[in-house]
């Protein structure tokens, strides 16, 4: 009795081979699927960049259609105003970016110059001077900063900072307009502050403490070790972190937008009004307009413009940090 | 041996004291870099905190209304309707008439008396009525916003002598004062209105929900897209040319401009694929285009601190990769993840310009109900009140900063707190 | 005569012990070596003489050393000073990613011990010659140094280090990263040297040690457990611990 009972048993129990191939086949379609989801979403990034590439590029060959090439990226005057009305043809606005690009890089140097050095300065005081302490109260004043979004700042150096730049150059005999270079500059430099000195900081960080040991063991301070042995190792990483500064720089739209202005005024002058690609691309986006005027379409050829510059900056950047970062590996 | 004039260790020393000083000097540079930097951010957190605590208290006057049919041009009829569409401006200026007599004769200054109160005073007593249509016929004294340049003058942001007011209104305000009739209120209307033309009646709820449904949408995309996308590439892809593109497409993408995401947004939810203009829906998927390399870094970061020897055990015991990826590895790492995801969603909310590009910037009094309705953002209202011409619309500008900063703080403590409790040392 | 006293030297990382009561002499225009086995605390020792450890945050040394006489812990003592005159080789050659020249003229443009071009020249130059350099790399001073091979790079850390003229030079395991020849040149160099200068050595190799140090050093788990003339420790070791570490059983 017994006996057949085990035998039945026996007999019911599938083979080990089997129980793994349905359950393992199962699982394995499982997987597969699983992975084909993983690989798809990993393609939403690609396909985010090509879908820029290619909504900015379409555009801007339709607004090349009406306005010729060579008068975009080299006409000195900037006023799209007049194409809106319906009887004018669009080329008959004036599209010469040249003003744009003096303004957006005279905003940027402003920035930079505030930016580079505090940026840098606070990553050497942070990475080599502060103690654990120091470094836990500093540290988030710059997170701090970098968290605030930028509609604020430009909320700031309108409140704030142009009434103080006008009244105080107007008291030592200076014309600062209202919404000058300068002001706007100011600001997006604090902005990036925070950007340049955690990238610096780390690639500060990665020089290896046997540089700084052989220096030391000489007899330099701490401020020679750090100009003549750790700058000088860490420069291509710190060039990188200066210039995804710039990057953010020219990108930066809601601190120009509500501090800089409209004229396109072609000086280098800071004290002057300029106006940027980015404040452009709002004023022209900006209010009811059909979709395929010139004046709008010339927003995307803007952007491909500042998404060209901003690739290029920020590819030499990652290069420079990732072959630094190779080096001392 | 090296020939010398003085011996060595006598120029060490005397070098010393310069080279003291310029230590000194450079350690003084690091503090300073820091102390402008924590100096802009006091004055930048003073200036809108003076700034933007007045927008707590609105100045209201005092009126004895009397809703009288007649004045109210209601007939018989007592519904919704009927009643919505009655004249309670007309009620407003009667009961303004019963405080000064004198100034009912003159056209003119029965224009100059109705500008002291808000146009929306005959909005919120409409308001009343439609709650209570038994209102109607009776007297009570209602407080109505006042507007806001009278709003300006009792803050003291107005002079007196600036020209705004006539000496007849300033007359009329020393009395209503007299009387009693004026007091500052908490300003409730600033939390529970949608944007307005009108400083006193404008209100941040209807932004804030526009923000709501749009990080909503961001969430719901970004997340699970992000996540899987650092999960295919830090434990399934293999290492080639092509997996090399797609992170350095990443890391450029993170540092792409966000203005240019607006305009992809505008020419491809918009354009192409012809989604609604202004809607949280639209704002949502763009942000959450930016917020993607964030979570994604941050994702991959996790998962690489989880050590491998516990994916490996796993393995050991005869789970696939899979298994032990989802079971092990995953939920290992999930607290970076969701710390790293709240840091993508606090920069998102902090986000105006590819909004302004997809037209969330348009005027929408009326409060979003779903992702589809037109709405704007929070830092988007920002922008258009800091616009405004109106005075009074700074002192709104700067809380709605205050309000935007609150929520900004909150994510971040959490993320701060999420990512201490759970720090693990393998 | 004496150059450095320890006294009563203790070394806490953090809560770790890792040296305890150190108690010796360091002679001058003499080779001192220090042996024992990994983590004993022989680095540790050498880089309390210059202050090195000072760099480290959780690091705490406790008790005397005495540079001719002046305790070298003493707040008023500057560190560049005392780094100058007690300069130091590392284990892996770490030249700075300057030319070869530039290594060298660092620590003497920065102690401002050259007041023309040509006698920054003289001073690199003879350093590298003292350092047995100076043949191999005289056509190329301006290149970088980080293309030198590693023998090379160790012996421009010790010309760098001898431009600026200390009285001691402390090294820590110079030879571990360099083949048989390069450390028969550098052995070589350190007998040379020890005739100006004071010389303390970390090495692995008992041979080493014997070849190059008069004195000889024996730490063991942060303990000095014997020290005395080379000769002595090697032959007639007083203490087990050192007998079975040189016979080759500990360590
Ligand atoms: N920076 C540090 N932080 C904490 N502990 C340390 C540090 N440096 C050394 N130690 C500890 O101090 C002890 C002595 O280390 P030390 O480097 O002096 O040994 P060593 O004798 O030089 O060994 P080796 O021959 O391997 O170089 C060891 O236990 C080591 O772990
Ligand atoms: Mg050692």
């Amino acid at each position: 009795m017994a006996q057949t009972a085990m035998a039945a048993r026996d007999e019911a129990r599938p083979s080990l081979l089997a129980v793994a191939k349905g359950r393992r086949a199962r699982q394995i379609l499982g997987e597969r699927v699983l992975l084909g989801f993983l690989l798809a979403s990993s393609l939403v990034a690609i396909l985010t960049t090509i879908g820029i590439v290619f909504s900015l590029l379409f555009e801007t060959i339709r607004f090349l259609d009406a306005v010729p090439l060579l008068d975009f990226l080299f006409g000195l005057n900037w006023s799209p105003q007049i194409a809106i009305r319906e009887d004018q043809v669009g080329s008959s606005g004036a599209f010469g970016v040249v003003p744009l690009l003096v303004g957006t890089g005279l905003i940027a140097a402003v920035a930079m110059t505030v930016a580079g050095p505090l940026g840098l300065l606070s990553a050497i005081y942070l990475a080599e001077y502060a103690s654990p302490r120091a470094r836990g109260f500093a540290k988030p004043i710059l997170e701090i900063l970098a968290g605030i979004p930028t509609v604020v700042y430009g909320f700031f150096a309108v409140l704030v900072v142009a009434p103080f730049l006008r009244d105080s150059s107007e008291s030592i005999g200076f014309e600062v307009s209202s919404e000058s270079a300068l002001a706007a500059g100011v600001v997006m430099g604090v902005m990036i502050v925070p950007i340049v000195s955690s990238l610096a900081d780390d690639v500060i960080a990665a020089v290896p403490q046997s540089l700084r040991e052989g220096a030391y063991g000489l007899g330099a301070t701490k401020s020679e070790t750090v100009r003549d042995i750790v700058l000088p190792a860490a420069l291509p990483g710190i060039g990188g972190a200066l210039l995804l500064g710039v990057s953010r720089a020219i990108g930066e739209t809601m601190i120009v937008v509500m501090a800089a202005g409209l004229s396109a005024n072609l000086t280098v002058n800071p004290l002057q009004a300029v106006t940027t690609i980015t404040v452009q691309m709002v004023a022209l986006l900006t209010g009811d307009q059909e979709f395929d005027s010139p004046k709008t379409l010339a927003a995307f050829a803007l952007g491909l413009l500042l998404f060209i510059a901003t690739l290029i900056l920020n590819l030499i950047a990652l290069m420079l940090v990732r072959r630094y970062q190779e080096r001392y590996d | 041996m090296i020939d010398r004039q003085s011996s060595p260790s006598e120029t060490i020393l005397a070098s010393l004291p310069r080279r003291r000083r310029a230590e000194a000097r450079f350690r003084i540079y690091g503090i300073a870099a820091i102390g402008i930097a924590l100096a802009f951010l006091i004055l930048l957190i003073s200036a809108i905190g003076t700034q933007g605590i007045g927008a707590i208290s609105q100045t209201e006057i005092a009126l004895d209304v009397t809703l009288d049919e007649s004045v109210l041009g209601l007939s018989d009829a007592r519904d919704r309707e009927t009643l919505s569409k009655a004249n309670y401006r007309a009620v407003i200026r009667a009961a303004l008439g019963d405080v000064f007599p004198e100034a009912v004769s003159a056209r003119r200054d029965r224009r100059a008396l109705m500008k002291l109160v808000s146009v929306g005073a005959g909005f919120e007593l409409r308001n009343l009525v439609l709650e209570d249509p038994g209102l109607v016929g009776g007297t009570m004294r209602v407080w109505v916003p006042a507007d806001d340049e009278v709003d300006m003058l009792m803050k003291g942001a107005t002079a007196r002598d600036s020209g705004r007011f006539s000496d007849k209104q300033l007359g009329w305000l020393d009395q209503l004062e007299e009387e009693g009739r004026i007091r500052s209120a908490f300003n409730w209307r600033f939390f529970t209105s949608g944007d307005s033309r009108e400083p006193e009646l404008a209100g941040i709820l209807g932004a804030i929900a526009g923000s709501f449904f749009a990080l909503i949408t961001c969430l719901v995309l970004s997340f699970p897209l992000g996540v899987m996308t650092a999960i295919y590439l830090e434990e399934f892809a293999p290492r080639n040319r092509w997996t090399d593109l797609i992170e350095i497409n990443i890391n450029n993408l993170a540092a792409v401009p966000s203005i240019v995401f607006g305009l992809l947004g505008l020419a491809i939810f918009l354009g192409f694929m012809g989604l609604t203009r202004s809607a949280p829906l639209v704002g949502g998927m763009v942000l959450a285009l930016m917020t993607l390399p964030t979570v994604i870094i941050a994702t991959r970061a996790s998962l690489r601190a989880v050590p491998p020897s516990i994916r490996e055990a796993a393995i050991g015991l005869g789970a696939s990769r899979m298994q032990a990826m989802l079971h092990h590895t995953l939920p290992l790492a999930m607290p970076g993840i969701m710390t790293g995801t709240i840091i993508g969603m606090a920069q998102a909310l902090g986000e105006s310009a590819p909004l302004i590009m997809i037209g969330m910037v348009a005027f929408i009094v009326d409060m979003p109900q779903g992702l589809l309705d037109p709405a704007s953002a929070l830092p988007v209202q920002i922008y258009i009140w800091a616009d405004s011409p109106e005075r009074a619309f700074a002192e709104k500008t700067a809380a709605a900063i205050i309000v935007l900063l609150a929520f900004l703080i909150i994510m971040n403590l959490t993320a701060v707190i999420l990512r201490r409790r759970f720090e693990r040392r393998w | 005569m004496t150059k450095l006293t320890a006294r009563n030297v203790n070394v806490f990382y953090g809560d770790a012990h890792a040296l305890k009561q150190v108690n010796l002499d360091i002679r001058q225009n003499e080779v001192t070596a220090l042996i024992g086995p990994s983590g004993c605390g022989k680095s540790t020792f050498l880089r309390c003489l210059n202050r090195m450890n000072d760099l480290i945050e959780a690091c705490r040394v406790e008790g005397n050393i005495c540079l001719d006489g002046e305790d070298i812990y003493d707040p008023a003592v500057d560190l560049v000073y005392l780094r100058a005159r007690i300069g130091m080789v590392f284990q892996k050659p770490n030249p700075f990613p300057k030319s070869v020249y530039d290594n060298v003229a660092y620590g003497p443009k920065i102690h401002g011990l050259a007041s023309s071009r040509a006698e920054m020249d003289d001073i690199v130059t003879s350093s590298l010659e003292r350092a047995g350099l100076f043949e191999e790399v005289k056509d190329r001073l301006g290149a970088p140094a980080t293309g030198l091979s590693g023998g090379q790079q160790q012996r421009l850390c010790i010309a760098r280090a001898i431009a600026v003229c200390p009285e001691i030079i402390l090294m820590d395991e110079p030879c571990s990263a360099l083949d048989p020849i390069a450390t028969a040149r550098i052995e070589a160099l350190i007998d040379e040297l020890k005739q100006n200068f004071t010389i303390v050595i970390v090495t692995h190799s008992m041979q080493q040690a014997a070849r190059v140090s008069q004195r000889t050093a024996f730490f063991h788990l942060g303990d000095l457990v014997e020290v005395g003339d080379t000769d002595t420790v090697f032959t007639k070791p007083v203490d087990p611990r050192t007998e079975s570490y040189i016979s080759g059983h500990i360590g």
